[in-house]
């Protein structure tokens, strides 16, 4: 049985707390001696080395060579639509790629929104959500209808859209107004509205001209008078008892900002969005469970600790820098290591132009000159006593 | 906005602490590094500045990891260069 001094032997060993947590879990209810014990904390220690990394070896090319070749077997080009609510995600190596590259946008943003409990068991009191997030065109609300006797741009609104989507008149024309002007950086133009017969009146200033008409017209149709500008498309689904909302596009920090939703557990797939709002820890995070997510969804199995070691250097210097030229492989201290990476000739210009000297610290630019590598025995140094 | 949102409740942010002066110490000597050596992070990232941590401090990081269940990190706190 396992006694408290027993207990107390692993809690204070050297082990990680998941290795000591195993190990009282697995002797939980189980019969053994003393000597057995002894037996078992030694064969557990043996184990434990066993899995630790050796000093001097080259973690680096591991980690490269256990991802890049199970990424040989992944489909080249895959656009899929991932299963969950027809939503179309990238996935294979352009998505993987993407996140190596650390891409300031992927090239298809989604979103997980959970919502808070007072909204998550309902349909409809998600889809109300859903309103305030997901990008809403003036067009959506009723028909528009350019006259050009009176040059003028007419809105029917319809009160019905109104009514479900929880929205007044009032903020309509005020938002369409302010966005159009903001953000589509148009400004001749006026807005009047007719709250009793339920139509918006825009007229461009300019009254001469039909162009100027139709680009008003252009405008407001497009102008998106709710939710948030970036999410194009929202899809309300249930997942294992609560509705949760996917979305195409992404914008973390204003979805935070919407009431209904939960700050806890909404995530996107955008990772520098994430290192923005949340800090770099997170997109760490982020980026460790994008790219186990991606090659485990093509049934690749890696190594985390491979996976580990490629976000720790991204994230190392306090923002997500890329795996490549403009990143870590680019900031390398060493001209020749720079130089035999790519664009070797630029590097070389450079580096003479700035006379810089390498030091010749690293183990590529030692390859390159033909000296021993400080990896594995190449570090290991005789040193002679004198007799005397 | 009302209420300000606390990044660190979020499931993707660890738990982040400033590091006393005592610990900081005892943390460079057991891994026998300079204070430079330690991964960095900027003064304006969002944990950060929810713990109120300044340029020169220590943010010992408790990440909830794969291989070990827990585990501990570092970040020296240093001003976001300009671009």
């Amino acid at each position: 049985m396992l006694t408290d001094a027993m207990r107390d032997r692993i809690e204070s060993s050297d082990f990680p707390p998941l290795t000591r947590q195993q190990l009282l879990d697995s002797l939980g209810d189980k019969e053994f001696s003393e000597e057995q014990f002894e037996e078992i904390l030694e064969a557990v220690q043996n184990e434990f080395e066993e899995t630790r990394i050796e000093p001097l070896e080259a973690v680096g090319v591991i980690a490269a060579q256990s991802i890049g070749e199970p990424g040989t077997q992944m489909t080249m080009r895959t656009f899929h639509y991932a299963g969950v609510a027809e939503i179309n995600v990238t996935l294979g190596l352009p998505r993987l790629i993407e996140i190596m590259d650390a891409r300031k946008e992927p090239s298809t943003p989604t979103m997980t929104i959970y919502l808070s409990s007072e909204f998550n068991e309902d349909r409809d009191r998600a889809r109300m959500v859903s309103w305030q997030i997901e990008a809403a065109p003036l067009h959506e609300f009723g028909d528009i209808t350019t006259d050009m006797e009176n040059m003028q741009v007419l809105v029917a609104v319809n009160q019905a859209v109104l009514a479900k989507r929880k929205i007044s008149m009032e903020m309509i024309v005020e938002t369409a107004q302010k966005k159009i002007r903001d953000r589509r950086h148009y400004r001749d133009f006026e807005v009047e509205a007719d709250p009793e017969n339920h139509v918006i009146i825009f007229t461009p200033k300019d009254q001469e001209k039909y162009q100027n008409l139709f680009q008003l017209a252009e405008h407001v149709r497009n102008v998106i008078v709710q939710g948030i500008d970036d999410i194009e498309r929202v899809v309300v689904r249930k997942e294992s008892g609560e509705y949760i909302l996917y979305t195409e596009g992404s914008n973390l920090k204003d979805v935070f900002e919407v009431p209904g939703v939960d700050t806890v557990r909404t995530r996107t797939n955008n990772i520098s969005e994430i290192a923005q709002v949340l800090g770099i820890e997170a997109a760490r995070n982020a980026i460790m469970a994008e790219a186990l997510a991606t090659l485990g969804e093509q049934g690749i199995k890696v190594d985390v600790r491979h996976i580990m070691l490629v976000a720790d250097m991204m994230c190392m210097d306090g923002e997500v820098k890329q795996i490549g030229r403009h990143g870590i492989a680019g900031e390398k201290e060493s001209v020749l290591s720079r130089a035999a990476f790519e664009v070797t000739v630029n590097h070389l210009l450079d580096a003479a132009v700035a006379n810089e000297i390498d030091e010749l610290n690293g183990v590529t630019e030692n390859v390159i000159v033909g000296q021993p590598i400080q990896l594995g025995t190449g570090d290991v140094k005789l040193v002679a006593k004198s007799r005397t | 906005m009302s209420i300000k949102l606390n990044v660190l409740d979020h499931v993707m942010v660890p738990d982040h602490q400033v590091m006393s002066a005592d610990e900081v110490q005892a943390l460079l000597e057991r891994y026998s590094i300079t204070f430079e050596q330690l991964p960095k992070i900027y003064h304006d990232d969002a944990a950060v500045k929810q713990i109120g941590g300044k340029v020169g401090d220590v943010i010992r990081v408790i990440r909830q990891s794969q291989t070990a269940g827990i585990a501990e990190a570092y970040r020296l706190v240093i001003r976001r260069p300009k671009k």
